[in-house]
């Protein structure tokens, strides 16, 4: 990483947080004691101003490029929202950011430590990424209250699990984010049950509970009456600086309210960034989108 | 903030459960034995010899029901291979059952008989441990767990799921059937192991002996039942059925779904193995037919009649199939897989949560007041997608009002 890179990503972290931004006031910025710090295992180093790293990632299905030489990096702290027309790769890139698909080439580091690609599915989320999927994915036999416990960040072995009781400090979290996401009196409904915007918003409950560094959100307001999509763009908001928040969504006016910089994909590399003014400005953002 | 009313964890059993369970205990246990051994054949109270030696084989089907439940009904995992895992169970206690004979053989000799026949000398090495009642009863459990191990270890790793799986478990038990079949194997070949004699060098066939298997069976399934209760209760539960339900969500949630999965095989393939054992000394005879394909499937129509996903529904369910097979084979003997078949497209069809749906959906429609644990009752509704949605919204508000 170069250090105009790190200098940018500490310019953003700092916006994040709402912090004045000054060059070299990160911890790493202007300096080169970086070098003797000591790795803690599973703790996520942000100390270069990225907390999501991706470079040159490529990966090819039976030929076609779904994601082309991608690089991209996201902030501690950001909300970064991903925009593009169908294909343009998001949904593989957020596959394979939580390993579910395994790039041919590339590098995608989760702080400046931890090498995504030598990890499972299961250990990403543990490690602290957490991730919606497009279409609302909750256990729809399972009530609303179980479905949360099941998400709860917690010893997720088999022998941990079957002597499982929640003790208090959970179940206020839990309590919480069901005051959070509004389905505080459908506790013992059956998931399958919700309405498809409550399903949006027992997913993000369910994200919430499992306290990621980073949450990936495809699609999050897909299907939701505008009050609750401006519930949800509040919610993010408030999210904002504690977690990095990576959001693919195609309501425009849902970006607008939540935005800062906006990154545009296109066949499967960055095809513009900036905020959301400068991008629909942009020629060849205008050209991907209306065709030519 | 913390208003919000969290739902507890709910008891093992619900009070009537209890009661219906130390009634379950004392009939297995009490009643049947005075019925059949007190109170004198000609009364119509007694329970014929006849009786005795079909429900004790109708509750080792149970324990199979109730196994396949939990891989089936519970992960979603559709096994149709528990059919080996019985044999085996079958097969270790009949390697010790055919030491028990001893020298009382046709042939007067140290070697089991068949052994005699193929003109063996000494006993193969899978025999050495047969003659110990302790090493029988440790691989009873040892031999069909460690072969479900390995065997779930790959598939599940391989991330093998549903119908790709049910094939390849009936490949299993169809390998392990021919391997069984083959004298060289040393398990008696297709005529299998038979002509018991003792037990712990007790006679075999006495009616106190047949009394206390019977017995002992049935404490076994009523004490797998109440094992099942708790582990579906308890969170491990909760993700077999999140990962029937999503297993990506389950990934993506923290969870590794493999050693879930396999835990649950495994649990799943010794409870058959234990049913097996149960079952050789009572029928006396064990054959590769045990393994044959059918049975196998049996016991998942078995689970589907009673009603997946309810841990009660299975055992119903082997109850009515078997006794129904075990009334239409003497009456009708030609149309025996033709009702099963049809029972089974039925079911299917119409009862997708099975008898045990059926009767709720009832409980429900006619508002009275649940008679299963609500957890149950809610479980039960969920086994199946597809159910009318009134039928759910019932239950559903039934469910609130007993946890609120």
């Amino acid at each position: 990483m170069t250090p105009d890179l790190m200098d940018a990503g500490a310019e953003r972290a700092a916006r994040a947080h709402g912090m004045p931004y000054a060059s070299g006031s990160t911890e790493s910025g202007g300096r080169a004691a970086d070098f003797g710090r000591i790795v803690t295992p599973g703790e996520i180093d942000v100390t270069h101003g990225r907390i999501l790293y991706l470079e040159d990632v490529s990966v090819s299905f039976d030929g076609f490029k779904a994601i082309n030489k991608l690089s991209l990096d996201i902030a501690p702290g950001e909300l970064r929202c991903i925009i593009g027309p169908n294909g343009a790769g998001k949904t593989t890139m957020m596959d394979i950011i939580t390993g579910k698909t395994r790039p041919d080439s590339g590098t995608v580091f989760f702080g400046s430590t931890i090498d995504l690609l030598r990890h499972r599915e299961a250990d990403i989320a543990q490690l602290g990424i957490g991730r919606k999927f497009q279409k609302p994915t909750v256990f729809e036999h399972l009530t609303v209250f179980e479905n949360l416990e099941l998400a709860l960040k917690t010893n997720k072995g088999v022998r941990a699990s079957m002597l499982f009781r929640l003790d208090s400090a959970q179940s206020d979290r839990l309590a919480e984010v069901l005051q959070t996401i509004h389905l505080a009196d459908s506790v013992s409904r059956l998931a399958g049950n919700l309405s498809h915007g409550q399903k949006q918003w027992l997913e993000i409950g369910m994200l919430l509970m499992q306290d990621p560094k980073l949450l990936l959100l495809d699609e999050p307001v897909a299907g939701m009456t505008d009050e609750e999509t401006a519930r949800t763009a509040e919610l993010f908001l408030t999210l904002k600086g504690k977690h990095s928040l990576m959001v693919v969504e195609h309501d425009m006016s849902f970006i607008r309210t939540i935005s800062e910089i906006v990154t545009v994909l296109c066949d499967g590399s960055v095809l513009a960034q900036g905020t959301l003014d400068e991008v629909q400005a942009d020629e060849r953002v205008i050209e991907v989108y209306l065709g030519r | 903030m913390s208003k919000v009313v969290l739902p507890t964890k709910g008891p093992l059993l619900s009070g009537k459960g209890w009661t219906a369970f130390f009634v379950a205990l004392i009939v297995v246990c009490a009643v049947a034995p005075v019925l059949n051994i007190v109170v004198p054949a000609g009364s119509p109270l007694h329970m014929s010899d006849y009786a005795v030696a079909l429900v004790g084989k109708i509750m080792c089907y149970a324990i199979c029901a109730l196994a396949m439940d939990l891989i089936w009904g519970y992960t979603g995992i559709l096994s149709l291979g528990h059919g080996l895992f019985f044999a085996l169970g079958g097969y270790m206690m009949g390697m010790y059952l055919m030491r028990q004979i001893g020298r009382d053989g046709n042939y007067k000799s140290d070697l089991p008989d068949f052994m005699v026949f193929l003109d063996w000398k000494t006993l193969p090495w899978h025999w050495t441990f047969s003659d110990s009642f302790i090493a029988t009863l440790i691989l009873i459990v040892a031999v069909p767990g460690v072969i479900a191990f390995v065997f779930g270890f790959f598939a599940f790793r391989s991330r093998i799921k549903g119908v790709y799986f049910s094939i390849i478990t009936q490949a299993m038990t169809f390998a392990a059937m021919l391997l069984f079949f083959r004298n060289e194997t040393g398990f008696g070949g297709n005529n299998g192991f038979t002509d018991f004699k003792r037990i712990l060098n007790i006679p075999i066939a006495t009616q106190e002996m047949r009394m206390t298997l019977f017995a002992l069976t049935g404490l076994t399934l009523l004490g797998f039942f109440l094992f099942a209760r708790w582990l579906i209760g308890s969170k491990f539960g909760r993700v077999l059925q999140a990962i029937r339900d999503a297993e990506t969500r389950v990934m993506f949630s923290g969870y590794n779904p493999l050693p879930y999965k396999l835990t649950i095989w495994v649990i799943s393939a010794i409870m058959c193995g234990v049913a097996g054992a149960l079952y050789v000394p009572q029928v006396g005879i064990i054959n590769p037919g045990e393994m044959s394909a059918a049975n196998s499937i049996e016991i998942a129509i078995w689970a589907a009649v009673g009603g997946r996903a309810t841990l009660i529904g299975p055992i119903i369910g082997a109850f009515i199939v078997n006794g129904a097979k075990s009334w239409l084979t003497v009456a009708y003997p030609e149309y025996w897989l033709y009702f099963l078949g049809a029972l089974f497209i039925a079911v299917t069809l119409f009862l997708p949560n099975g008898i045990v749906g059926l009767v709720r959906k009832w409980l429900s429609r006619e508002k009275a007041q649940p008679v299963e644990p609500v957890q149950e009752a809610r479980r039960a509704v969920a086994a199946e997608q597809g159910v009318e949605p009134d039928a759910l919204k019932s239950l559903t508000v039934d469910a609130k009002g007993a946890r609120a």
